[in-house]
């Protein structure tokens, strides 16, 4: 009798189904949810409010003032200049330590995952050993080696016949310095995520190469290479990120900055907004800024790589 | 010509090869051994030429200072911190991981993508809002925003939910049929076989937490409270002098623990950075 009146009215079929689907399924529910309730409290909400926040003044207490685009215009006028040095350093900042960083990286990894050097877990091991460094640990000691008096990379270069470096008194040097730091923290992730590209390309491919007579250097550039392409984009995103982002590193090895603000990076810059001048708005709106200038690089770094050749 | 093919030669001579992983390794672990050495030395020497290695002089005058000056306390704060955080977010991830790996539920697609993509959203546009947040919920200056937002995280997730989803649906059969509830099951059967998943993760999440400087940097205020990368920089002086040797004493004591554990784990490490990589 009651597959009679069903049979009539497919939607309810549908809707029965689906329901005893759900309740069927209902502990997946519970599973899951932690992480939806935690992100909706935790992460849309924030999200959310940050936009309301970006269109008004807040100073943290009292009363929030509606200002509609005033946030935003204000980055476009005369008080948005270190909004803008700060984005131009994270430019500067990436062309400065990525590209060397990425190749780099992907070198090391083919060395390593080639049969012609031994000891592979000891040089991974050694080179990945900064990544679980604190960066403030690894800050304050290379501000202690860069000193220009004394400091050990100074001694360093003397001792071979090298002029000495202003390394944190300069402004360009200062970069150099911040760029150094940030390659000896991750130039061993990158090498990792190298080496597990490497994985998926099949050997029987470069050894084809080397046997029709190609050398070793034509097969890294025109097989190895390309073949890595997915995980290069991947790798160079983070790294875009990371160049804005960069926070522990220029609080300590720079003072936030010095010289003369060569070495802000955007991220250090809206916290100073945030936190030191207690304008909240603002910084919700640069946030908001920065999120879709990164956001545009990364999507502008996929189709330039990803495009076939 | 020829000497251009005796470069390229040399270039792939293995000679060079190990030359270059030698130089790499070599600028990899300087800092560690700096570390290491300056927080020995009496402040004379820090900066002497040419520089000591090892100090004849030694002094614990550094760790001495640190120690006074609230060091133990905040390894304590760090390991604990650390330590909580890690177990909650285990739990909840692979909780999650199970329901998305071994369940066909309505929505299962639209909602894993939801998650994926709630990956996307950087950490400066949360920071100011999320501070307010913690602000009108009383847990500034406490540990609450450094365990219970990350507890549930999508990439801990995404993890768990491609490593249990190798695990045998007739195990999870067999336990339902003993009687297990579904908790029971995850509980019983399921969470134990991840135990290598879970250390691989749970390895990350340790250290993400230990080295973390920002966040902490917003939420806590007082100094008996902080984690030992705000203890750090809360030894700052002005520029001009700095407490070079105090702070090398410090970096020693929050590095050295990373590094044995990272020792001891070395696989576990990068395994579980790959994941993300490849799989993704």
């Amino acid at each position: 009798m009651a597959r009679e009146t069903t049979a009539r009215d497919p939607l309810k079929i549908r809707r029965k189904g689906l329901w005893r689907e759900i309740v069927g399924n209902r502990w997946a529910y519970v599973f899951i949810s932690p992480f939806y309730i935690l992100f909706f409290v935790f992460g849309l909400f924030p999200v959310l409010f940050s936009v309301f926040l970006s269109f008004h003044t807040w100073k943290g207490l009292g009363p929030m003032e509606f200002v509609g685009l005033k946030n935003f215009a204000h980055l476009f006028g005369p008080g948005g200049k270190v909004f803008w040095e700060s984005i131009r350093n994270g430019v500067l900042l990436f062309f400065m330590y990525v590209p060397l960083m990425t190749f780099l990286a992907i070198v090391l990894a083919v060395v390593l995952n080639s049969k012609l050097v031994r000891f592979f877990q000891g040089f991974r091991t050694m080179i990945y050993a900064p990544r679980v460094t604190s960066m403030v640990a690894a800050g304050f000691t290379f501000r202690l080696m860069l000193e220009a008096q004394g400091g050990l990379f100074n001694l360093i270069l003397a001792a071979v016949g090298l002029p000495e470096a202003p390394w944190l008194e300069h402004v360009w040097w200062a970069r150099v310095s911040l760029c150094l730091l940030v390659v000896w923290g991750w130039l061993g992730q990158n090498m990792v995520y190298m080496l597990a590209g490497l994985q998926t390309i099949p050997q029987e491919l470069t050894e084809a190469a080397l046997i029709d007579g190609a050398s070793p250097v034509q097969a890294f550039f025109r097989i190895t290479i390309p073949l890595l392409r997915p995980v290069i984009i991947f790798a160079v995103i983070l790294s875009t990120m990371g160049s804005f982002g960069l926070f522990a590193e220029v609080m300590t090895l720079t003072w936030g900055g010095r010289p003369m603000r060569a070495t802000l990076t955007t991220l250090v810059h809206i916290y100073g907004v945030a936190f030191g001048n207690y304008r909240f708005g603002r910084a919700s709106a640069q946030a908001y800024v920065y999120f879709a200038i990164v956001f545009v690089l990364s999507l502008l770094q996929v189709r330039y790589f990803g495009r076939e050749e | 010509m020829t000497s251009l093919l005796k470069w390229v030669r040399l270039i792939g001579s293995r000679t060079t090869l190990y030359g270059l992983l030698i130089l790499t390794s070599v600028f990899m672990i300087l800092p560690f051994i700096w570390m290491l050495s300056t927080s020995f030395k009496p402040e004379y020497e820090i900066f002497a030429q040419p520089p000591i290695l090892v100090s004849r002089n030694m002094s614990l005058d550094g760790y001495r200072y640190i120690i006074n000056n609230g060091a133990i306390r905040a390894l304590w704060n760090t390991v604990f911190v650390s330590s909580t955080f890690t177990v909650f977010s285990l739990f909840f991830c692979a909780l999650g991981g199970y329901g998305f790996a071994k369940y066909r539920f309505p929505g299962r697609g639209p909602l894993f993508a939801f998650l994926l993509g709630t990956m996307i959203i950087p950490g400066a546009v949360t920071m100011v809002p999320s501070y307010i947040l913690m602000l009108k919920l009383g847990w500034i200056d406490s540990y609450y925003p450094l365990i219970v937002p990350g507890a549930a995280n999508a990439f801990g997730i995404f993890f768990m939910r491609q490593y249990i989803s190798t695990i045998s649906d007739e195990l999870l059969d067999a336990a339902r049929i003993d009687g297990c509830s579904e908790f029971a099951t995850f509980w019983r059967v399921v969470f134990p076989i991840c135990a290598p998943g879970l250390i691989t993760l749970g390895l990350l999440y340790f250290m993400g937490s230990w080295n973390e400087y920002l966040w902490p940097l917003i939420i806590l205020k007082t100094p008996a409270k902080f984690t030992l990368p705000l203890l750090m920089t809360s030894m700052q002086g002005p520029p001009g002098y700095s407490a070079y040797r105090e702070w090398m004493a410090l970096a020693v004591v929050s590095v050295v623990p990373l590094l044995i554990i990272f020792v001891v784990f070395q696989r576990r490490f990068t395994e579980g950075i790959t994941a993300g990589a490849v799989r993704g």
